[in-house]
């Protein structure tokens, strides 16, 4: 058991610390202000995703023949480690890391030739369309019907809480093209030009204040046969095979530890009654637990990525990654809003920090509401434990 | 022994909820916060006008004389309807210091004034730096002539915006930290040197940040030196009416979850045929009930000036802020991408539990406050053959009413059991139990 980088996986390591710590320069930082908030994300996120991709880093999980790295499990896991550290953000994950692998394992030359280089360069922006009001969860029971006319698909419907379709050129859509058998078996996988006529996007109002959730609605929107992924059906087999690929990034470890530092300086800084929150014993209990919680969970990351490098099947432990990352994530926002003490309740950006007495306050919330939704995509919390109770312990 | 309310208590109670049936639903709710203020001023009349404002008042006033339990069974009906006019500022904070210290002619101008809903007031306490500990006062009051002049700061002062007058508290002596040396004042919010800058809360209610160059005081409430004396008991009261309108709103969002667990079909069925779910809104609604319970047990011993009033308060608002975030979160949770969205009501029931939690103190200050209490008394003094106490830091907060706490020995005063006693001891106990 040796937890130690090789000499070359150091080096390689320090190749990559060293330029995130250089890519996020004035500029760049100006335009991502402020996340979702930021009027400039999409510019933002388009010049930093053409600085890695200028890299060759933008899709290092990509077959190198469609432009990614021919890197092992373990420089795969450095280069999340090294990214989360510095607080740069990953690559809008919609396009690279969604659809992509879909595209590159199951598409056809023609299709693979028209959408990858165009998503490597970001110059298409996907969003994601799967969720629809009545199926969240169940996923599969999903009604979006595409409806075969000769060599097009009609599609009627709509996806909810579509990320970015506000401001995405594509979306990839599972839609129903068959009711008659098993309803996972009825769906197929269609890529739809968001300028099609036909598609409108209706924005919908958070609780965190942002702007990033979408309807998307769909009338009659005549979809070329040839936008269709792989075989009609085998849609929702597709989609299946994308979760594999989330193993290594899914549990956010080093954002969260970055996350739980600056929480420390945050709350060493911030005094009730002539003390020091890190010495108040309630917070500072508290404190330690989700530190204690991040510390095992880091180690259980690397026992999930050491068990991939060696080629080997994801332990059960693997199951936790998300469910106990999301937890992680939402307790530290939690204390940092507990920090900002009364601050914390102020409506986001009405005052200065000055005006308002408290400079993180506005951050904490941003981040605490936003982060509620973490344990409901992708998996609830209660999806994944029954998963894992059936999966991992036979229940 | 009886938790029943009187007859004009059940009145008051389904008078404000038909007013809240008839007045704040969904989107008349976000019209009133919108206005100027964040609240309206024609309902603040209909207050006016149906009683309300004059339920804590003494008789004498024109009030109704009402107590502890009046003023919850009000405060329940509000939070459950996330009514957003400022009783809490207004009525309780201002007008209860107002009540409890100042000169008889200002009792007899103003209360009538608020009674009558021409007065909009706010109280202004907390600082920068304070947090949680009110004493913590760096605005100072000092005399000239027969006036007084205020200089500093005061923040997050519940309806700081609307108020025409407000009770300020400043230091006349004393260090930063001294409980002693602290006064009230009345002062016109539109007197010169007065600085005001308003803000929402997450909820729609407006607070503001309330600077004071120079500014001469209108009056004093209660002596010199008498603030902290005076403000205690208002203050309780105040968080009393903070917690009974969080388990308002905590009733209204548990019932909420309810539905949506009865109505919401995925893998064929209602949700809330899963287990897990069960469980959990179990666990909601003995929530809910915990925090009734300790509201009652707090209202209750306040109103007979219990010796247990002050436990009960801590205990009441601690569980005010733990249960708030267990509903508050399960409620998101359970309804899914729907709890995110602005579409429903929950994030905005969960946004007041969070006002709540942080208002007078936050669970964790309470918990602390509420061990203070419980656990005062004498510690094991630190003597020669004994064990020393490992450099303990001298971590005692700073509490609304400080308790000696020596920190000394903190192991009990009994023989050390040899490991190996206790290994066995856990073993019988674990074959006592598989067998």
């Amino acid at each position: 058991m040796d937890t130690r980088f090789s000499e070359e996986e150091l080096a390689f390591q320090a190749e990559v610390r060293e330029f995130f710590a250089n890519v996020l320069d004035e500029e760049l930082l100006a335009l991502l202000d402020g996340a979702e908030a930021s009027p400039t994300l999409k510019q933002g996120m388009v010049e930093y995703q053409r600085r890695l991709n200028a890299r060759g880093w933008m899709a290092p999980g990509w077959p190198v023949e469609y432009g990614g790295q021919d890197w092992s499990v373990t420089q795969h896991f450095i280069f999340n480690s090294e990214r989360g550290k510095a607080g740069a953000p990953a690559p809008i994950p919609f396009g690279v890391t969604m659809v992509a692998p879909v595209i590159y394992t199951y598409g056809t030359e023609e299709q693979k030739a028209r959408f990858l280089p165009r998503i490597l360069n970001s110059d298409d922006m996907w969003c994601q369309g799967y969720s629809e009001p009545g199926a969240g969860s169940d996923l599969a029971s999903l009604q979006c019907k595409a409806e075969r006319e000769g060599d097009e698909y009609f599609v009627n419907g709509s996806k909810i809480w579509t990320s970015l379709a506000h401001a995405a050129d594509w979306i990839f859509c599972l839609v129903r093209t068959d009711n008659s058998g098993r309803k996972q078996d009825g769906i197929s996988f269609l890529l739809i030009d968001m300028s099609t006529p036909g598609v409108t996007v209706r924005p919908i109002e958070t609780i965190d204040g942002f702007h990033h959730l979408n309807e998307v609605f769909f009338e009659d929107v005549r979809v070329p046969v040839e936008n269709r992924i792989g075989e009609e059906g085998k849609g929702w087999t597709y989609a299946k095979s994308l979760l594999v690929h989330e193993r290594l990034s899914i549990a956010e470890v080093a954002e969260s530890k970055r996350n739980l530092e600056h929480l420390r300086e945050l709350a060493r800084a911030e005094v009730n009654g002539g003390q020091s929150l890190l010495d108040d014993p309630a917070f500072s209990r508290r404190l330690a637990e989700v530190e204690i919680d991040l510390m095992a969970l880091e180690f259980t990351e690397m026992r999930v990525m050491a068990s991939a490098a060696e080629g080997g099947m994801p332990g059960p432990e693997s199951s936790l990654l998300k469910l106990q990352g999301t937890t992680i994530q939402q307790a530290i926002q939690e204390l940092r809003m507990d920090v900002a003490g009364y601050y914390s309740q102020a409506q986001q950006g009405e005052l200065s920090a000055d005006q308002l007495g408290h400079e993180f306050a506005d951050f904490a919330q941003k981040m605490y509401f936003r982060g509620r939704a973490a344990s409901i995509y992708g998996g609830s919390d209660e999806v994944q434990k029954n998963v894992t109770a059936k999966h991992v312990l036979g229940l | 022994m009886n938790f029943n309310l009187t007859e004009e208590q059940s009145m008051i109670r389904d008078s404000i909820s038909r007013f809240v049936q008839d007045n704040y639903d969904f989107d008349q709710r976000k019209a009133t916060t919108s206005l100027l203020h964040g609240f309206s001023a024609d309902h603040w009349q209909q207050f006016a006008e149906l009683g309300w404002l004059s339920i804590p008042f003494a008789e004498e006033y024109g009030g109704f004389g009402g107590g502890p339990v009046d003023t919850m069974v009000i405060m329940q009906e509000f939070g459950r309807g996330l009514v957003a006019e400022p009783y809490l500022p207004t009525v309780l904070l201002f007008g209860g210091l107002l009540q409890a210290g100042a000169g008889e002619e200002l009792r007899n101008d103003l209360i009538p004034q608020i009674i009558a809903g021409e007065m909009q007031g706010a109280f202004g306490f907390l600082e920068r730096q304070s947090r949680y500990v009110i004493t913590d006062v760096k605005t100072r009051a000092h005399p000239d002539g027969d006036r007084w002049v205020l200089d500093g700061e005061k923040t997050v002062v519940l309806n700081g915006g609307a108020a025409k007058k407000l009770v300020v508290l400043a230091r006349v002596s004393g260090e930063q930290a001294d409980e002693n040396g602290l006064s009230l004042f009345l002062v016109d919010a539109f007197a010169e040197g007065v600085t005001t800058t308003t803000y929402r809360m997450t909820d729609g209610r407006e607070a503001a940040n309330i600077r004071f160059d120079d500014v001469t005081a209108e009056a004093t409430i209660g002596g010199p030196g008498e603030g902290y004396e005076l403000m205690n008991p208002i203050i309780d009261r105040a968080v009393l009416a903070v917690a009974a309108d969080a388990l308002g709103a905590m009733e209204s969002l548990s019932a909420q979850t309810l539905e949506y667990l009865k109505t919401r079909s995925q893998f064929g069925t209602h949700i809330g045929s899963f287990q897990a779910l069960q469980h959990r809104m179990v666990d909601v609604f003995a929530a809910c009930e915990n925090t009734k319970s300790l509201l009652y047990r707090a209202t209750c011993a306040m109103d007979a000036s219990d010796s247990d009033a002050q436990r009960s308060l801590l205990a009441l608002k601690y569980m005010v802020g733990r249960a708030g975030r267990q509903i508050g979160g399960e409620a998101i949770q359970m309804h899914g991408g729907m709890g995110m969205t602005e579409e429903l009501s929950v994030g905005a029931y969960v946004k007041r539990l969070m006002i709540a939690n942080t208002l007078f103190g936050d669970a964790d200050y309470q918990q602390q406050c509420f061990s203070a209490v419980v656990n005062a008394g004498p510690r094991p003094e630190v003597g020669s053959d004994k064990l020393s106490s490992r450099g303990q830091r001298n971590s005692s907060p700073r509490l609304k009413q400080p308790q000696e706490v020596t920190h000394g020995n903190r192991l009990q005063n009994r023989d050390i059991i040899p490991l190996q006693t206790i290994s066995t001891a856990t073993q019988s106990a674990v074959q006592t139990e598989t067998r």
